[in-house]
């Protein structure tokens, strides 16, 4: 195992650099300099000039990578062009308010998808299979804006008012104010996610029930429940894992959206301020921090995977 | 042939509905999509708009008819560019193998484990909103997945017999990589790029109504449901109309993939 999560850890800070490089070219390759943004289209070229100089973009574009990066791992993230602040100061909040936001998500996709998937599995080719796939379809295939705004429209409207339709408040305004406040965005980002998992779950589950140890328990008398409770959901979720994991790449394209719809201040609003001012240390500061959890989450969910599933080390 | 499946039946139904009313919708639409009945505000359905009135009057219907011509430009336009710079780098990894395909794997990997909408929003930043750099950006977006396919498809045919043959006649490396090689990964790649198109039109979506894509007057689905925000609780019809459309669609592509990919054999 040592072996394995040394090998992992490994390729991770491969896949943290790359991340990195992938920030740094598309902001720097690309046209439009950080200076022009600074000081719009019609800035002199003395002026252009002399900005550059101050900000170190004359200096070849490798050195200005790896100052980038030391600047990054010493703390020292910059200022933000649009609101005159340290990014630190700006990005905590947030960070914690998306986490929040992401948490209360997956609680709700894991205590409601698994036992949906284990339900089609068990029932498969019956009505209730049939319901379950088709409202997954679906579920799929609408854009998280549209069910966030279709909720908003049914239950936070001023005939109904059982939701704020944004915004967001601390536990110490109330914990009931609190959560409230999370209802709706969560359940907007939880439709898809949930069935992504209740797909996965069903496939999973019902490849491991037609397998023989199945068949063995079933056939020295154990009962169904102890048959799919013990021995099926055991390695039919294995693979959910993977899925949980990808989904949180989801997640993180799904808040930026979600957020917006319902005004939820976290990363993702963040990131599409930044996009609009043209807030370049603030963008990239945003996307390497979520890019980054996204990896880290990914790498965790290996883990997980190679210590429920002794298999996966050895290979 | 086999059987057409449901799903392909269903699929190709709404596919084939969607493109041809945006072809035709310059022609079928009631009023131009721009077009400002300012007495007609926020109006619900009704014989002279079929499908109400948005905040400045204009036809719902028109803007729906027309919002799936920009949906179906974004969509196929930004995969065809990703296919465009995907196909010959996946073809080239998988063809040449060894360094160069390990290196540019790893690139793609690093890619494909960087959520695509921020990929997006880095472009987008760098290049300002706009439907074509929308387009770039998410058509860039899905170039590393596409080239993985490709990869893996040019691995499995390269050391077939005809591409053996070929060499052996002293066919060229361009000549083996698109003329024989190239060919026979197609199925996979069709069954890819359709159900790519529909999460392409997602992701357009997604940034029109982030006010990221499309900019306004311009009839776009995205921007329509944006634009209704502000007056979903004045009026449901801006909000529903384009979001039933778009979701209509995207469940569409999703069937026809599906369908697709089962009726080819489920290698691909």
């Amino acid at each position: 195992m040592t072996r394995y999560v040394l090998r992992r850890l490994a390729s991770i800070v491969v896949v943290l650099v790359l991340i990195s490089i992938i920030i740094f070219v598309a902001i720097h390759v690309l046209p439009g300099s950080a200076a022009t943004l600074i000081l719009g289209e019609y800035a002199t070229p003395e002026a252009l000039r002399t900005l550059e100089r101050e900000m170190g973009l004359d200096r070849p574009l490798p050195l200005q990578y790896a100052g980038w990066v030391r600047d990054v791992l010493t703390g020292d993230w910059g200022d933000s062009l649009a609101m005159k602040q340290p990014v630190v100061s700006v990005v905590g909040l947030r960070l914690k308010n998306s986490a929040t936001l992401a948490a209360a998500a997956l609680v709700i996709v894991v205590c409601v998808a698994i036992p949906l998937g284990a339900a089609a599995a068990l029932g498969r080719g019956g009505p209730l299979d049939l319901a379950i796939v088709t409202a997954t379809y679906v579920g799929i295939s609408i854009p998280e804006f549209v069910t966030g705004l279709g909720l908003l429209l049914l239950l936070a409207g001023p005939s109904v008012q059982w939701f704020p339709t944004g915004g967001y408040a601390e536990p110490s305004a109330g914990i009931l104010t609190w959560a409230r406040h999370l209802v709706l965005p969560a359940a907007t980002l939880t439709i898809v996610l949930i069935a992504h998992v209740v797909r996965q779950t069903r496939s999973g589950l019902a490849d491991v029930l037609a397998s023989p140890y199945i068949r063995t328990a079933r056939l020295k008398g154990a009962s169904e429940r102890r048959v799919v409770v013990r021995h099926a959901l055991r390695n039919g979720l294995l693979p959910t894992i993977t899925v949980l994991a990808l989904d949180l790449g989801y997640l993180m394209g799904g808040i930026v959206v979600v957020e917006e719809v319902f005004a939820y201040p976290g990363m993702g609003r963040l990131m599409i301020y930044a996009v609009q001012n043209r807030d370049i240390p603030l963008l990239q500061m945003c996307v390497l921090i979520v890019a980054s959890v996204y990896a880290l989450a990914n790498f965790a969910a290996d883990l997980l995977y190679a210590w429920l599933d002794p298999r996966i080390r050895y290979r | 042939m086999r059987p057409v499946s449901a799903t392909l039946a269903i699929g190709s139904a709404i596919l084939a509905l969607m493109i041809g009313v945006s072809v035709l919708a310059p022609w079928i639409s009631p009023y131009a999509a721009t077009e400002q009945h300012i007495q007609k505000r926020l109006e619900r359905p009704s014989a002279r708009y079929l499908l109400g009135t948005d905040q400045y009057g204009r036809d719902l219907l028109s803007r729906t008819l027309m919002g799936g011509r920009t949906a179906l430009l974004l969509g196929v336009g930004a995969v065809l560019l990703g296919l465009g710079l995907g196909v010959p780098v996946g073809l080239g990894a998988g063809y040449f193998g060894g360094r160069a395909d390990e290196a540019i794997m790893r690139v793609v990997d690093a890619m494909l484990s960087f959520p695509s909408l921020l990929l997006a929003l880095l472009i987008i930043t760098a290049l300002g909103a706009s439907t074509a750099h929308a387009l770039v950006a998410i058509g860039i977006a899905n170039v590393p997945g596409i080239a993985r396919i490709v990869r893996s498809a040019t691995l499995a045919v390269r050391e077939a017999e005809f591409v053996l043959a070929a060499r052996a006649r002293g066919e060229g490396h361009a000549y083996l990589m698109f003329g024989e090689i190239f060919p026979n990964v197609l199925p996979p790649i069709v069954v890819e790029t359709t159900i790519r198109v529909g999460f392409a039109m997602l992701a357009a979506a997604s940034l029109s109504f982030l006010g990221l894509g499309v900019q306004p007057p311009q009839a776009d689905w995205g921007l329509m449901i944006r634009e209704a925000r502000q007056y979903v609780f004045l009026s449901p019809w801006p909000l529903v109309t384009p979001g039933v459309a778009l979701a209509l669609t995207i469940i569409g592509f999703n069937l026809f993939g599906d369908g697709l990919r089962d009726h080819l054999g489920g290698s691909a």
